[in-house]
């Protein structure tokens, strides 16, 4: 009897990502900011960037190994039309710049957030990270790891849709 | 050999030490010696949100570097120590506390310590009445009430008595049976 419940108990356990957390900002507005652009650093943007228009919030940087493997998918959610801001976080400009120049750039376009203040105001705590924001700049899903197909259909599409 | 081991023990302890002080020692200079003092409890009772079996204090992931700074620069604005957990707690969730708040959600994490606890004692007092049951018939004499025995508590007082007057029996009987038996040993 108790091996059962221990046992039910354990593989339960096993099905979950222990690394998986709440995120505190689910339905909290994106964050106060005033950043600059990448590829245009005398230009600078803020929360307003988020008004209007449902976004998926992409955190990324050139550091982060497994950009490089979701990379290719944002790219091609772009080329679906889903309006993609980039926060580069953290990161090289130069490094940067020449990433999207080489791989494609999926970004309507990316914020820098070169000392991962704003990332720390997002809760942030590693690259890729993906927040789904809907038309009046208020957070409604967010996704730690890489996005590929399976996330997207299983998580972060079902949010999108409903925010439409 | 014993020595050997407490001055081994001892320098790894050393070692621990200097680990883990190094690991939060970022080149911070602090306005008092009462700021050190708070920052030093507040790394130690925070969780890195990226490696999560370990404190703030512990880490050496970037984003722990950067919560230490951050938790530097609130403290030397003055702020206060639940003002800088709650600015934590606000971006990354009642997770980074490592002594979390007692709340509906936290309440299994309270109480079940304390549950095992009375489980624990549960089992040990039965334990311990089933294993006083047991050595009772031993104890007596099987001629003398162990049939008894075992529910001598809920005896009448004429029980009782009848009880204590078979015990006075058998027990002359034990002297009677060591005379006995003793002197067929030898």
């Amino acid at each position: 009897m108790v091996f059962v419940v221990l046992a039910i108990f354990l593989l339960n356990g096993l099905e979950r990502d222990p690394n998986a957390m709440p995120s505190a900002l689910i339905d909290r507005p994106v964050p106060v900011f005033s950043l600059p652009v990448l590829g245009d650093e005398t230009r600078s943007v803020t929360e307003a960037l988020f008004q209007g228009e449902p976004a998926l919030l992409n955190v990324w940087a050139t550091w982060c190994v497994a950009c490089r493997i979701e990379h290719p998918f944002l790219n091609k959610l772009a080329d679906q039309g889903i309006r993609i801001i980039g926060l580069n976080y953290k990161d090289d400009n130069e490094a940067a710049i020449k990433w999207l120049m080489d791989k494609g750039d999926p970004y309507a376009l990316s914020v820098i957030d070169a000392r991962g203040r704003m990332g720390l105001n997002l809760g942030v705590f590693g690259a890729p990270e993906t927040y789904v924001v809907d038309r009046t700049g208020t957070i409604r899903y967010k996704h730690i790891g890489v996005v590929d197909e399976r996330v997207w259909r299983d998580k972060l599409l079902p949010v999108w849709q409903e925010i439409q | 050999m014993h020595r050997v081991l407490t001055v081994g023990t001892f320098l790894l302890l050393i070692l621990a030490g200097a680990g883990s002080v190094g690991a939060a020692e970022d080149v911070q200079t602090f306005s008092s010696d009462e700021k050190r003092q708070r920052f030093h409890e507040l790394v130690a009772e925070l969780r890195c949100p990226k490696c999560q079996n370990q404190t703030l204090a512990d880490s050496n992931s970037p984003i722990a570097q950067d919560l230490r700074g951050e938790i530097y620069r609130m403290l030397e604005d003055g702020k206060t120590d639940s003002e800088i957990v709650d600015f934590l707690v606000d971006r990354y969730g009642e997770f980074v506390m490592y002594r979390p708040p007692v709340k509906n959600t936290t309440l299994i994490l309270w109480l079940t310590p304390l549950l095992l606890v009375v489980i624990g004692i549960g089992i040990l007092w039965r334990v311990n009445r089933r294993q006083s049951m047991a050595a009772q018939p031993v104890n007596t004499r099987p001629d003398g009430g162990s049939a008894t025995a075992s529910s001598s508590e809920a005896l009448s007082a004429k029980e009782q008595a009848q009880l204590q007057s078979l015990l006075g029996e058998s027990e002359q009987s034990e002297s009677d049976d060591h005379k006995s038996s003793g002197g067929v040993e030898r």
